[in-house]
């Protein structure tokens, strides 16, 4: 594997084999010294156009995990501010020759396009509304070392899918691995025809008791440009999962961030059935297993390590 | 496939006790004694002389096993064997201030050696380490030597030598095959 795009392009035995390597360094992640090297001598570009706490973290601390040398962008205070294309910032970064590069960005296929411009592997850490493979693979990596097994789980996925990237990944991951997916929200928040990627669809929560995983996804407010509802607390009234609406038996995932006392009460975010700091801790070790896959893998990826001095090199570096 | 045996069954089990009677015998403090095996075939016969060497001492030695995919030398620089079984390690125990036998089924060029070294000190700093292995074929490309020796083997280097284990292979057996084009050298 070169690039991790989207779990769309990812095969059941392709996820499992990340998966199983991040039970691995989930064992590293138990050592005083949690630092293997891996790639020691390579270098990871971690480029993020919109705002991260958990990804970009995660991924920054993977990689430093695996002792490469990181180069961590953020687009604000960058070069990107004085005007600086995509293309061009990634010619520019390109030129120190880096084995990865982990890129998040706000509009869909960008990390597509970057994968056409550099030598580099490129790890898509969310584009617009498209894809975020890697939350999808911690997601399931958290339901498998809970649940043993995805086959025939049925996991809800609440709340404002059409901006969601990570609706779309999961749904994707999670029928790859056997479980039964509904979405539900208004209709307002759910795209049309999406049942056609193999899942249900509710325009309430009625039902849900008989979910045995409730993953409630953030009320975008950033991507909203127009009122998709009529306001938050209505949203919150009709859709809100609280300790009424959620059974014991139930486990909760949230990709984070939260909107306490919007998409989730702060009852249900602390209840033990929540999952969220799995989820997080998740984050690492599974983002270590996708830069070990692409650069250290088994199978035939180019080794990147020998593009040295071969990329133009743009005018300009960032100030 | 032209394949000649050089270990049979009892003679296997001949030379792992034989091993970890000379391990006693070079540890008269076996209280300090661990036993590490490298993933996957070395863990096995660590566990088996773990075993011999707690009939031998009476005590209880620690055990443990390493993964050293993560501290090979040739990451990146070509695709490596390819490893369908992903393994971890598991050491559970102190090693400061003791003697941990690294065991592994068969030395060669010493890489896989060196890189288990390097991992064994990311849990710890040990008193002193020594290497077990049931065959040395020889052709060391980094200087490291062996402290117990199960079978030296004269080998080509186009030559393989296979270790079969009952816990994985169903059966107990050394054997050296000739080459054959689509085979992966160890």
């Amino acid at each position: 594997m070169k690039h991790l795009l989207s779990i769309e392009q990812l095969s059941r035995e392709e996820i499992e084999a990340i998966l199983d390597r991040a039970e691995s360094f989930a064992e590293v992640g138990r050592r005083d010294i949690k630092k293997v090297p891996t790639l020691r001598g390579r270098t990871v570009v971690s480029l993020f156009y919109e705002s991260s706490t958990r990804t970009s973290s995660s991924f920054d601390l993977a990689a430093k995990r695996l002792s490469a040398d990181l180069v961590s962008v953020k687009a604000a205070g960058s070069s990107v501010e004085k005007g600086e294309s995509l293309k061009d910032t990634i010619a520019t970064l390109s030129a120190y020759d880096p084995a990865a590069i982990v890129i998040r960005h706000p509009y869909a296929g960008a990390a597509q396009m970057v994968a056409g411009w550099t030598a580099a592997s490129v790890v898509n850490a969310g584009d617009g509304k498209h894809e975020h493979p890697s939350q999808a693979l911690l997601d399931v990596y958290t339901l498998r070392r809970r649940l043993g097994s995805l086959e025939g789980v049925r996991i809800w996925i609440v709340g404002d899918v059409l901006h969601s990237r990570v609706a779309r990944s999961n749904l994707i991951a999670f029928a790859k691995m056997g479980a039964e997916v509904t979405l539900c929200g208004p209709p307002t928040l759910i795209p049309r025809g999406i049942e056609a990627l193999g899942c249900d669809v509710s325009y309430s929560l009625d039902g849900i008791e008989e979910a045995d995983v409730v993953y409630a996804l953030r009320m975008q407010k950033e991507r909203m440009s127009e009122s998709f509802v009529p306001s938050l607390r209505e949203y919150a009234a009709s859709f809100q999962i609280d300790s009424r609406r959620l059974n014991p038996r139930q486990l909760l995932m949230h990709p984070g961030p939260v909107n306490r006392g919007v998409e989730l009460s702060g009852e249900a975010i602390d209840s033990p059935q929540s999952l969220i700091a799995e989820q997080v801790a998740a984050g690492l070790v599974v983002r270590m297993a996708i830069l070990y896959e692409l650069l250290a893998g088994g199978d035939a990826s180019a080794p990147s390590a020998e593009g040295e001095g071969s990329r133009p090199t743009p005018i300009g570096t960032p100030a | 496939m032209n394949e000649k045996v050089v270990l049979e069954h009892d003679d296997l089990k001949r030379t792992l006790r034989r091993i970890a009677h000379e391990i006693a015998e070079g540890n008269p403090d076996s209280e300090r004694l661990a036993v590490v095996g490298i993933h996957t075939r070395g863990a096995v016969l660590a566990r088996r002389l773990h075993v011999f060497l707690g009939e031998l001492t009476g005590s209880d030695l620690p055990f443990g096993d390493l993964d050293i995919s993560f501290y090979r030398d040739d990451v990146g620089a070509k695709a490596p064997a390819s490893q369908p079984v992903v393994h971890s390690s598991h050491i559970d125990f102190d090693l400061s201030e003791r003697t941990v036998v690294l065991v592994d089924d068969v030395l060669y060029t010493g890489r896989t050696v060196r890189a288990a070294i390097e991992a064994l000190f990311d849990y710890g700093r040990p008193q002193r380490v020594q290497l077990a292995v049931l065959c040395d074929r020889g052709h060391r490309e980094l200087p490291i030597r062996p402290d117990y020796v199960g079978k030296n083997l004269p080998t080509a280097r186009e030559e393989r030598v296979n270790v079969r284990l009952e816990e994985i292979d169903g059966t107990d057996e050394v054997t050296i095959s000739e080459p054959s084009t689509m085979e992966v050298s160890r």
